[in-house]
């Protein structure tokens, strides 16, 4: 850590001599398209480096910021078909998967069973299981037996349809989690609209919202769907509006409790249950996260006004799936003063809106979307005239996207040396790039969406609303590296469940075998290290490759 | 234990060569020569789900207690194990937790009551992250308060600082190096076809920052093989429950006796979210009581097992928040706040239930329903810190809580 410090300091130095930074170092031809490859995908296929280099790398960047016009991927449909949930409103997903509170209501009698026959037989079924685990407990014994051996069971299962019919009956709270989990996976995996898939990951991380909170299990797959989704490349504005809207951010940052700190009348109303005031959560987070950035110029003063503007956004029965509903009778008519800016007395719903009009256009906002993309897709410490380039880009288009991803993707920086391997992969750009490099055929990505937790990031479940960090230093720990290793060899070995990889198209040459998935030439040390290991054992091709997709050489993109 | 440094010394040797054991190894070696400058321990259990504080050590003296709880509470002691036992003759401990009495007896263990975060929220994940980032109110923080317990060192033991499960909690990261260990058995390279492979490549990479964690990796397998070789028997032939923290709590024992330079270590128990059926057919009996004896039965274990090591280890425990003064319509109860905390090892001024008691009557009831704070867990968590480990900056331990009232907890 201390040296890489250090290395840092010498680039800082070097910089303020002369222009001749790593920043304004070309790359080759093959390293610009390896280096595109490894940014703007999930990592390359077999095949990928040739594709591009065809095509031309200008018009392939192109291509990928108009996913429209990519055909995609048949095999990515047939995979996302069974995954039902995903197609579903949160109201059809309360009723077809039932959560928790809903099981126990209907065990109380509290509320009806559902109409439609094979959800009514999915609750029937949760019910007796409730109140069997209520006696065990009062009888002294905990856990869930069925779980350990439904496990198996779902691995055993082999057709997609039967297994999953197998989760939702017996667990179908985690049937929703498997959907989210593997569409997520089989999108990385398998679709052409790769940027895409990096920009919605990017989005969701941006706007992040954890799924084991509440209702948000049943809201999360819809938030990620039409809120993030169809805005990945669209007006910044829109996509803030989309969160701020979406039942799932409303639970998840506790707006929907926030209320009218003087309206002593719904006070009392609401007392039976819980006092409820001013619920500042949200309004800090839109501020900290998702505008402003936490230099940005707020003051705790302006998250109280924030706050005040957006009481009466919130949602009606969260846990039956509701909608979001604006509730005039709990806002704050009182005059608010945000950013220095009036909002007057008398507003209801839009005054929220403006709210999100001052901070969408706010300058900081330019520069903090701009620097979190930058260290996305160039590297931790991106060059600032890069970032200035990038917010400029954002103030000139109204917060347009797609243009501001042009003006990076289009720039020197990018495609340098100082962006060059500049980062670690995340442990979701490690599992999915090592499955893609060896062309693996994944028929159940849920073996893979644990592995990806085990290297501490487990999807859709980052408590925290700032979303994974995706610098360097987040990733590289002793566990952590010791399971990257491990999960190298497991695959190639195809001792990873549901996913299978072709052993048979690893060539019998160690530098050819590790060409075959970096892409590139291994280090030099990588190689010897392998060849010394070759005189001692007889390792066979797959060995070979589980230790180049474990080595340092694999860890960069 | 002669045994065990021989032990270390050999494979030491065995592991690194005569004259090139890294810097931590030797530290650790004449630290185990010496018991003196043996580093302290500080070991800390988070249970998730807000803990049901008010039954886990029970004022029994207080009338309004079995007014607020008329299926839930505790009976006052009478020496059956369907009731209380004394502690103080205003507290006791739940009938569960029998097996942490005779470390109370001996002065080892303290209880600390109304205590907790002065943050409002009953969010389980607000509060908990809350608690281990140590920054109430404060969602940007990025590291973890153990983490940053730690004194940056030169050349650290790789084991230093270890959680025990899959992922680094929130409470151990940060920038000193920290290990999340499953199993301490497999914490290796399971495929032995490719330990020394990767071992070569990431020790020759030109990658530093590879390289470096590359190496912290394979010093720390290295001193997981030379303790695995050996089977773990506890001593005293203490039998630690089957449970995760069980399990976790007889790994960090293990760590401990193998003297690799453990400094903090994590360990966490789930399930005390009790909103239905928090009790049985009597106060005594169900889910918590349940809960309670696999957590009392592994502290006991712990400490047990330890013995004599126990005059250089603190084990403290915390929960995000307490629950509701009083019972709800399900035999259960809600999120509340003030709870109890736990503080057991050798230097613990133990014996005694520490804390302001705040009272249960209507008026002195947090926003007229849950147990009042009267310690901030940082008090605690401070004094463990400063007068355990000897870390005197708790101002970045704590960042904004710069003056913790100490409360004698460990001799200052």
């Amino acid at each position: 850590m201390k040296k890489f410090a250090i290395s840092i300091m010498l680039v800082a130095g070097m910089a303020a001599f002369s222009t001749d930074t790593p920043f304004s170092q070309p790359l080759s031809k093959d390293e610009e398209i390896l280096h595109a490859l490894n940014r703007l995908t999930f990592g390359p296929r077999p095949g990928d480096v040739e594709a591009v280099r065809k095509m031309g790398l200008k018009k392939w960047i192109d291509q990928q910021l108009h996913p429209e016009r990519i055909a995609e991927n048949p095999e990515l449909a047939q995979r996302l078909q069974p995954l039902d949930s995903l197609h579903m409103s949160p109201a059809e997903i309360a009723t077809n998967y039932p959560p928790r509170v809903v099981v126990q209501a209907v065990s109380k009698g509290l509320l009806p069973l559902p109409q439609d026959p094979e959800a009514k037989q999915r609750v029937q079924l949760q019910v007796q299981r409730l109140k069997a685990r209520q006696k065990a407990n009062g009888q002294g014994k905990g856990g869930d037996p069925l779980k350990q051996a439904m496990r198996q069971q779902v691995l055993d299962t082999t057709d997609p349809v039967e297994r999953r019919k197998l989760v939702a009956d017996r667990m179908p709270q985690q049937a929703l989690a498997y959907d989210l989990n593997e569409a997520k996976l089989y999108r990385a995996i398998y679709s052409n609209r790769q940027l895409e898939e990096q920009m919605a990951d990017f989005w969701f991380n941006h706007f992040n919202v954890y799924m084991d909170k509440g209702a948000d299990r049943i809201l999360i797959s819809t938030y990620e769907r039409d809120a993030i989704r169809p805005h990945v490349f669209g007006k910044f504005r829109d996509l803030l509006e989309a969160t701020a809207e979406s039942p799932a951010m409303l639970f998840y940052l506790d707006n929907w409790q926030s209320v009218s700190s003087d309206r002593p009348q719904e006070r009392r109303f609401a007392k039976a249950k819980q006092a409820r005031g001013l619920n500042e959560n949200y309004a800090r987070e839109l501020m900290e996260l998702h505008t402003l950035g936490v230099d940005g110029g707020y003051t705790q003063e302006d998250i109280v006004q924030v706050a005040r503007c957006f009481t009466g956004w919130t949602i009606s029965q969260p846990n039956r799936g509701g909608e979001f509903i604006y509730n005039d009778r709990v806002h704050d008519k009182g005059e608010k003063i945000v950013l220095g800016l009036k909002i007057p007395a008398g507003g209801g719903q839009d005054d929220a809106e403006k709210v999100l009009d001052i901070l969408a256009r706010h300058p900081s906002t330019a520069r903090f979307i701009s620097t979190e993309l930058a260290q996305k897709f160039v590297a931790d410490d991106p060059p600032p005239a890069l970032i200035e380039r990038m917010a400029k880009t954002f103030r000139d288009t109204d917060g347009d996207i797609r243009a501001v991803m042009s003006t990076m993707l289009e720039s020197k920086e990018f495609l340098s040396e100082g962006a060059f391997r500049a980062k670690v992969k995340t442990p979701l750009e490690l599992i999915v790039s090592a499955v893609r490099a060896t062309d693996a055929q994944v028929d159940f990505a849920i073996p893979l969406a644990t592995q990806i937790a085990q290297l501490g990031q487990p999807l859709y479940r980052k408590i925290e609303p700032t979303g994974y960090s995706s610098a360097n230093s987040e990733w590289v720990n002793s566990a952590a590296l010791l399971a990257r290793m491990n999960f190298a060899l497991a695959l190639t070995a195809n001792r990873v469940p549901g996913s299978q990889v072709g052993t048979e198209r690893f060539e019998n040459d160690p530098a050819a075998v590790a060409r075959q998935v970096l892409f590139h030439e291994p280090a030099q040390q990588t190689l010897d290290s392998i060849e010394k290991a070759l005189a001692q054992r007889e390792p066979t091709p797959a060995l070979i490759a589980g230790l180049v997709l474990g080595s340092p050489d694999f860890q960069r993109r | 234990m002669p045994t065990r440094r021989t032990f270390l010394k050999s494979s030491a040797v065995a592991m690194f060569g005569v004259g090139s054991a890294p810097a931590w190894l030797s530290r650790a070696l004449y630290a185990s020569d010496a018991p003196s400058r043996r580093k302290k321990i500080l070991v800390a259990i988070f249970q998730r789900g807000a803990v049901d504080g008010l039954n886990v050590v029970v004022p029994f003296g207080e009338r309004r207690y079995y007014d607020l709880r008329p299926n839930l509470a505790i009976p006052k002691p009478d020496g059956t194990e369907n009731s209380a036992i004394d502690l103080d003759g205003f507290f006791g401990l739940h009938p569960a937790l029998a097996p942490l009495k005779p470390i109370y007896d001996a002065g080892h263990l303290a209880v600390v009551h109304a205590v907790g975060s002065p943050d409002p929220t009953r969010s389980h994940f607000d509060a908990q992250d809350y608690m281990e980032s140590g920054t109430p109110g404060r969602k940007a923080t990025t590291d973890g308060w153990l983490n940053r317990a730690l004194v940056p060192e030169k050349s650290a033991s790789p084991v230093r600082a270890v959680s025990l499960g899959a992922a680094l909690p929130r409470a151990m990261r940060g920038k000193n190096e920290a290990v999340a260990i499953a199993n301490l058995n497999d914490f290796q390279i399971r495929d032995t076809r490719g330990a020394g492979t990767f071992e070569s490549m990431y020790e020759n990479s030109l990658d530093q920052v590879l390289n470096g964690a590359g190496r912290e990796t394979f010093e720390a397998v290295k001193l997981m093989q030379s303790i695995q070789k050996q089977p773990y028997a506890p001593d005293n032939s203490v039998q630690y429950p089957n449970s995760a923290l069980g399990q976790s709590l007889m790994q960090i024992a293990r760590l401990i006796k193998s003297d690799v330079g453990l400094e903090v270590a994590f360990a966490e128990m789930g399930g005390w979210d009790t909103h239905v059926k928090e009790v049985g057919a009597r106060p005594a009996v169900g889910q918590l009581a349940n809960l309670l004896g696999q957590f009392g039965g592994a502290l006991a274990a712990f400490y047990q097992d330890l013995g004599d090591r126990m005059a250089d280890v603190s084990l403290v425990t915390m929960s995000e928040f307490g629950r509701t003064a009083r019972e709800n319509g399900s035999r259960g109860t809600d999120h509340g706040h003030a709870n109890v905390m736990f503080a057991f090892g050798g230097g613990i001024r133990g014996g005694k239930v520490y804390g302001a008691w705040p009272g249960l009557e209507q008026e002195q009831l947090y926003e007229q329903r849950d147990l009042q704070l009267t310690t901030d867990f940082r008090d605690v968590l401070g004094e463990m810190v400063v007068r355990h480990l000897g870390n005197t900056g708790v101002s970045s331990v704590f960042p904004g809580y710069d003056q913790p009232k100490f409360r004698g907890i460990l001799a200052g």
